[in-house]
């Protein structure tokens, strides 16, 4: 049973503020990812929960009792680091039992825990080895392992599989999500990854310049982001981002985007909800996948320009021309035979999000 | 993966490898003579041209060790007999041994010997371990004035140390440091440190910091952190640093010949000074000069493994 608590938590480096007023719960053995670009101050709210960093305001607590002023190895949590950090001058075997050696267990029980993890971890057979002679994974199995051997009251994991080859890092995904599943623990895990956070979280926080933008289950986060910033940063092929203005039709609401020379057709119902901002300082944001695009004509259907396709193998994306602005489209493969070809496009009403131009704050209305 | 060569390649390695031996053949000549003249008999040291093929002895180590006076009439036949081989040498060459009772009398060598030993090898340790204490705060911590620090301590080497040989010599001579063990170790801990904290730093730099993360995380002090895993991590620099500080120690000569003269008088002041008078005993002083190089070669030889890099690369990705 370990919950982590972070309260108001405040880091600065000189003048620089880099974390502000974080507030976070993190319940029993739920697995949190910390998602953001470079700088975000993910790292170093994970490091402060660490205790390998110090933080200028606010309270860490871990099942209720404050530890910012406790040392790292008072915390009793584990960390695992994106260099592996594995010791080159011992065995494997000696590396997992390294945070052993620092209680006092009998060098029976060491053994015995060390091989239990090894099991686990299907290393059993590398424990003779050092960690030069290991590959990139198995160096990072051990380092979980040498996280998990000593049952600790929580996991902290900082990109651990960010420096593997794409194949591998699926690999170690999955794996990661086993064990997870298996031993479970506390985790929080550092990525800039989206689809590492969408595939492990049970909640991701997603953090932008030292803020958290948003907190919230990987479906939330992709069906309701918070604001523009978690809109774009989560998803692959990136959301649509567009100006946009609404008017009233007899029947129905006209979304145009940018300076398209007609609209497209929303519910009639989307003007009472935007709430007095249909007119200026809206933006629309939809999803690839919510630009439906056909060959021939259709009511509520426009017609448009295809100019960019690329090919992913299981799906295109369409660049389509609406104006000025650029819709991107995902497509099934082949259905758009080159640049150039006219189709016709609609934007799926329920897969649309409004946001506030000014503040990027979604305005939270689903059709 | 089979490498193809292209002659001219060839030709360039052939000839880099003839560069190589040619220097090597260079640097060893002065050694090489050292060796032969410590095992020649004496009439041969100087003559002309130099006697490479000789019959290989080791009375200059016998003079070497002993204290000897010329003897005025042959010595009586069983005296002779009933002595040991090397003291048979010693008379053969017209001296004899000094004895007190008799206990053979020892020259001063082996005690100037033990005095550079001594010196050199608490200096080594101290200066070394100075030095990596203070290369790991400066690679680690913040601190403030960490460049102008840094640079003040590298001042120290910006002159000669001899001159402040007089200076150094006053002071020492006040304070009674003169003369003494402790009062040469100071001075050479005080010359090498310098060196050894900038090389330790280099080599500090180079540990990841997540290995003491690690270590912290894990349920370590700093201080464990340190003692388990960055000095083994350091042994390669704490190795090369160490044979450059016992290195310049163990050479060191103008202080040594300034700050001593008996009790504390090492090696190097001390083999020149048997040159003195009367005809020089080349092949005693090369005796004692051979003896001399054997410390220094060894502990290189024993650090071999260390000065080579890259024992300890390769198990964290960057």
């Amino acid at each position: 049973m370990t919950q982590i608590e972070l309260r108001g938590i405040e880091k600065f480096f000189g003048a620089v503020q880099v974390i502000h007023n974080l507030n976070l719960a993190i319940a029993d053995n739920e697995f949190i990812v910390l998602l953001g670009q470079s700088g975000c101050g993910k790292t170093t709210t994970l490091r402060a929960v660490a205790g390998l960093e110090t933080i200028d305001n606010g309270d860490i607590l871990i099942d209720g009792k404050p530890v910012q002023h406790l040392k790292a190895a008072d915390r009793d949590i584990a960390m695992v680091f994106q260099s592996f950090s594995l010791y080159p001058h011992m065995t494997v075997f000696e590396n997992v039992a390294f945070p052993l050696r620092a209680t006092r267990m009998s060098s029976g029980e060491v053994d015995k825990s060390v091989r239990e993890v090894a099991r686990v971890l299907r290393i059993t057979d590398l424990l003779d080895k050092r960690p030069s002679a290991l590959s990139g994974g198995d160096m990072q199995r051990v380092a979980i392992g040498r996280a998990l051997v000593r049952r600790p009251k929580a996991m902290l994991m900082d990109e651990p599989i960010g420096a593997l080859d794409a194949k591998l890092r699926e690999e170690m995904r999955a794996e990661i999500k086993r064990l997870h599943v298996k031993q479970g623990s506390t985790t929080i895990y550092v990525t800039h990854d989206q689809i590492e956070a969408m595939s492990l979280a049970d909640r991701i926080v997603i953090m932008h310049e030292g803020f958290i933008q948003q907190v919230g289950t990987p479906d939330e986060v992709y069906s309701h982001p918070a604001n523009l910033f978690v809109a774009q940063f989560v998803g692959s092929p990136v959301m649509n981002i567009a100006e946009a203005r609404v008017a009233d039709r007899p029947g129905a609401a006209s979304v145009t985007v940018g300076d398209a020379p007609a609209g497209f057709e929303f519910p009639h119902r989307l003007l009472s909800k935007l709430n007095g901002h249909s007119n200026g300082g809206l933006t629309l944001g939809i999803r690839p996948e919510g630009v439906l695009v056909r060959h021939d004509a259709a009511p509520g259907y426009m017609p448009v320009e295809a100019s960019i396709i690329e090919p992913l193998g299981s799906f295109d994306i369409v660049d389509l021309k609406v104006g000025s602005t650029m819709l991107r489209a995902r497509t099934k493969a082949g259905y758009v035979s080159g640049p150039g070809e006219k189709v016709h496009v609609r934007i799926d009403p329920e897969q649309a999000h409004f946001f506030d131009t000014a503040s990027g704050k979604s305005l939270g209305v689903r059709l | 993966m089979a490498a193809v060569r292209t002659s001219s390649e060839v030709a360039f390695n052939r000839a880099a490898i003839a560069a190589v031996l040619v220097a090597t053949l260079i640097f060893l000549a002065p050694i090489y003579w050292i060796a032969s003249t410590a095992f020649k008999p004496k009439e041969l040291a100087v003559s002309v041209p130099p006697t490479v093929l000789f019959e290989p002895e080791v009375t200059p180590f016998v003079r070497l060790f002993t204290k000897r006076v010329q003897m005025q009439k042959p010595v009586d036949p069983q005296v002779y007999e009933a002595a040991p081989w090397w003291e048979k040498r010693i008379y053969d060459g017209g001296e004899r041994v000094l004895k007190v009772g008799k206990d053979v009398q020892l020259s001063q060598y082996p005690d100037r010997f033990m005095n550079s030993l001594i010196v050199a090898v608490i200096s080594t340790v101290l200066a070394v371990g100075m030095g990596t204490f203070t290369a790991y705060g400066f690679s680690r911590f913040k601190i403030a004035g960490e460049a102008d620090l840094l640079f003040f301590i590298l001042s120290t080497r910006m002159l000669p140390p001899v001159v402040v040989a007089i200076p150094m010599f006053l002071m020492y001579r006040m304070v009674g440091l003169n003369d003494s063990h402790i009062g040469l170790i100071i001075l050479y801990v005080a010359f090498n440190l310098s060196f050894s904290v900038w090389l330790m730093k280099g080599f500090m730099d180079e540990i990841p910091k997540e290995y003491e993360e690690a270590a912290l995380v894990d349920g370590y002090t700093r201080m464990q952190a340190f003692f388990k895993i960055v000095l083994p991590e350091a042994a390669t620099g704490i190795a090369a640093t160490a044979v450059f500080c016992f290195i310049t120690a163990w050479n060191e000569y103008a202080f040594a010949l300034i700050m001593t003269n008996r009790r504390a008088q090492t090696a190097p002041p001390f083999i020149p000074s048997q040159i003195g008078s009367g005809l020089p005993d080349w092949t005693t002083i090369a005796a004692g000069t051979f003896l001399f190089l054997l410390p220094v070669a060894i502990f290189t030889f024993l650090l071999r493994n260390h000065l080579l890099r890259g024992v300890t690369f390769g198990a964290i990705r960057k």
